[in-house]
């Protein structure tokens, strides 16, 4: 039996992490289900956990996001409440990462209406030759 | 396909390629392995005098123990990875993440690997995160979809 426990952040203006939990338990699945500040863990068999989130993820595709954790939700080690406080290790990336999350969600808006960013032209290097040149013509003549 | 991303712990590129459907290859699936394995030896990790040869792989025994470590758990990691996905100069490398050689020696053996490999930079506007999300779909479109759990 392969155990897996997934993060969901949320960052959407029209759901809640207690909207997400309600749905995991209305789901009535064999998890284990915590609310956080950022989101929602959730924990049990890998097929179980795919297949629900899969649903969750339909309640507002742009404005949640999925990963699998290592450690399972409250794990002594990681948990802060048996750390003294703090940020748990791997709170930084996330937060990190989360102030990115509303460009992605438009981005991903944007993908699915079809729209072709313009891609950004990459600036060439100064050519050799010309950089000899203009140190030519910059030279004091003796 | 199994898709190697950088750096491995990020919430945004896990998300894309589970969402364009591939199978993203994170260190959190390795550290989970590490946790919830059968009697641990050495907790919080389960990292076992063993692991270090793994490490040995690629870095000599006078490298720090440091990069060993990490490179034990990235070896299944990169020895499964058919295409990769990588953030040039990640603004923050913590906990895992946080060893600068570890992720130089990471992302030569990428190269090295001649694998299908993108690299971006992290957004900062709406107009680079367009152009992030579209370059990684593009990329994902181009490989061969993963293939169905068992």
């Amino acid at each position: 039996m392969d155990t897996i426990t997934k993060m969901v952040v949320i960052n959407s203006s029209k759901l809640l992490p207690s909207d997400v939990v309600i749905k995991l338990y209305e789901s009535n699945a064999d998890v284990l289900v915590k609310e956080t500040c950022f989101g929602v863990m959730v924990s049990g068999e890998r097929q179980v956990v795919d297949s629900l989130l899969s649903n969750i993820r339909k309640l507002d595709p742009y404005g949640i996001f999925i990963k699998e954790r290592g450690f399972a939700p409250g794990e002594p080690y990681r948990c802060r409440a048996t750390r003294r406080g703090g940020a748990r290790p791997g709170f930084h990336n996330l937060e990190n990462e989360d102030k990115m999350l509303p460009h992605i969600a438009s981005a991903l808006r944007a993908l699915d209406k079809g729209e072709i960013p313009r891609l950004k032209q990459k600036k060439k290097k100064l050519d050799i030759e010309k950089l000899k040149d203009i140190i030519k013509e910059t030279e004091v003549s003796q | 396909m199994k898709v190697f991303i950088y750096p491995t712990n990020s919430l945004i590129l896990s998300d894309l390629v589970e969402r364009f459907g591939h199978e993203p290859l994170a260190i959190m699936q390795e550290i989970g392995k590490k946790v919830k394995s059968q009697g641990l030896d050495s907790p919080p990790l389960n990292i076992t005098p063993e692991d270090p040869k793994f490490g040995l792989k690629y870095a000599a025994v006078e490298v720090p123990s440091g990069v060993r470590g990490r490179m034990s758990l990235f070896d299944p990691l990169l020895k499964n990875a058919e295409a990769a996905i990588v953030v040039r100069d990640p603004v923050i490398s913590f906990g895992c993440m946080g060893c600068a050689r570890t992720n130089e020696l990471v992302n030569f053996l990428l190269r090295a690997k001649k694998i299908p490999l993108l690299e971006l930079d992290y957004p900062s506007t709406e107009e680079d995160a367009k152009e992030f999300v579209y370059k990684i779909s593009e990329f994902l479109k181009s490989l061969k979809p993963a293939e169905e759990k068992k």
